[in-house]
């Protein structure tokens, strides 16, 4: 019976067997749906040597930005650097290898890897750099790019409620590329807002079925946003 | 008179249908939800997991697990759906959006468009653009017609890294509406006021300029 209870209850735990020089996939878009004390939790191990791979790279002191900081990332596969100043000092003067991604690509990279598809051929990036030195084909008079697919040895990932054998309901926008990391990390870390009882949650409305994942933490978060955009209150009804 | 940031928008509003899906990029196309008209019902698309984009919330609404590519904090319409990142290029790539408007550094008469990276200046990735370009079928492009210094960034060629090769027909800039087609800028609508010659003069690329050219109705 406990062999399909995922929860545990340190972030020591939930990060064991965690070394340097790792893959590691890490959800969220920008600081919306990132697992935060997971994220704390590698920057206090201190790994370095790892490759990452996350939409972006947080911001200068939150989120991935700590890593950053600690220069624990030696390549960075994601779509965009964004208002990250020490991202873009440190791809500019080549200090830490940075593989661009179209976004949609990333995801079905990701995606693909989960569900042991070892590449797939996609229009988007033919004819710009990001096809430089990858096959290509014409199928049906389109070019397209071969992508190959994405795996880590950790998925890093952030959900909303889990019951206790790991079954995952994401919300709203936090969404984001957390149910395809689920499935393409070799150990599957979540950390959601809250554990429930097996049972408890409808299957009808499982994000993510409980077999992608290996643990479950109850984490606290901050949930800090990047761009607060309020309706003028002139507006208000 | 050339068209302000707002009346750019609003032409591009004008090829809006009722029932459409859009997906609107960063800048001048986020406008474009602006003046969608009253009459329409539009679903807006956020490429970070959400169709039915809203507007902006209220201090007692705001919800940092619901914002949009821009990362802004919104709202969710009546019939919105959340899905992830591979649903959600699966639209795009799919073809299944009815119209993109996003921006552009540069485009050229062969449809190519360059609006992610300025080498050795600007590095901030390319984020959703090479999928939106690659997946579109219904691409308007939003842009200034030249630089401050007066040098044309509708080009025979562009000179940036492209974000997407062969994909742009429609382009809008402050003085003129125009579509690529057969490796040349044919030459629609002017801004109100813009002669053709002064479009031709701010024009690197081939411009076909055929009969009367209307002005732009906004």
């Amino acid at each position: 019976m406990s062999g399909f209870n995922k929860v545990v209850t340190s972030y020591e735990e939930a990060l064991a067997g965690f070394t340097d020089n790792m893959t590691v996939m890490v959800g969220g878009f920008g600081l919306c749906g990132i697992p935060e004390g997971l994220i704390e939790q590698v920057n206090k191990l201190g790994s370095t040597g790892l490759t990452a791979i996350s939409n972006n790279a947080g911001v200068d002191g939150f989120g991935l930005g700590k890593w950053l900081e600690k220069r624990q990332i030696s390549t960075m596969i994601g779509s965009y650097v964004g208002e990250n100043e020490l991202f873009e000092k440190l791809l500019l003067s080549g200090e830490m290898e940075v593989i661009l991604t179209p976004q949609g690509t990333l995801a079905e990279k990701i995606r693909a890897g989960g569900a042991g598809i070892p590449a797939f051929f996609t229009a988007t990036g033919y004819g710009t750099q990001v096809a430089d030195g990858k096959e290509t084909r014409e199928i049906d008079g389109r070019n397209y790019v071969l992508e190959p697919s994405l795996t880590a040895d950790f998925a890093l990932v952030k959900a909303w409620k889990a019951d206790t054998m790991g079954n995952l309901i994401f919300r709203k926008t936090a969404m984001n590329f957390n149910p395809m990391m689920a499935t393409a990390g070799k150990i599957t870390v979540v950390e959601v807002e809250e554990i429930v009882e097996a049972g408890e949650l409808d299957p009808n409305y499982i994000h993510t079925p409980g077999i992608y994942v290996q643990r479950v933490i109850k984490g606290s978060f901050e949930k800090r946003i990047e761009q607060r955009t309020i309706k003028p209150s002139t507006e208000k009804a | 008179m050339a068209l302000t940031r707002d009346q750019i928008a609003m032409r591009v509003a004008q090829e809006i249908q009722d029932g459409y899906y859009v997906n609107l990029g960063i800048g001048i196309p986020t406008l474009v939800a602006n003046y969608v008209p009253e009459d329409m019902d539009v679903m807006l698309q956020s490429e970070n997991g959400l169709l039915g984009m809203g507007e902006f919330p209220t201090e007692e609404t705001i919800d940092p697990d619901l914002i949009n590519a821009g990362k802004q904090t919104v709202t969710a319409v009546t019939g919105a759906a959340y899905f992830s990142s591979a649903e959600s290029f699966a639209m795009i790539r799919g073809g299944h959006v009815d119209l993109t408007v996003l921006g552009a550094f540069e485009v050229d008469q062969e449809g190519s468009i360059a609006s992610w990276m300025i080498p050795g200046k600007l590095v901030k990735g390319m984020g959703g653009a090479m999928d939106l370009v690659a997946g579109a079928e219904n691409i308007i492009v939003t842009m200034t017609h030249a630089n401050k210094h007066g040098v044309s960034k509708i080009l025979k060629k562009c000179t940036l890294p492209l974000t997407g090769a062969n994909c742009i027909k429609r382009v809008i800039t402050e003085l003129a509406f125009m579509e690529i087609k057969d490796g040349a800028f044919h030459l629609l609508e002017r801004a109100p006021g813009v002669s053709v010659e002064e479009i031709q003069a701010l024009t690197e690329a081939d411009l076909v300029i055929d009969g009367d050219i209307p002005e732009m109705q906004v």
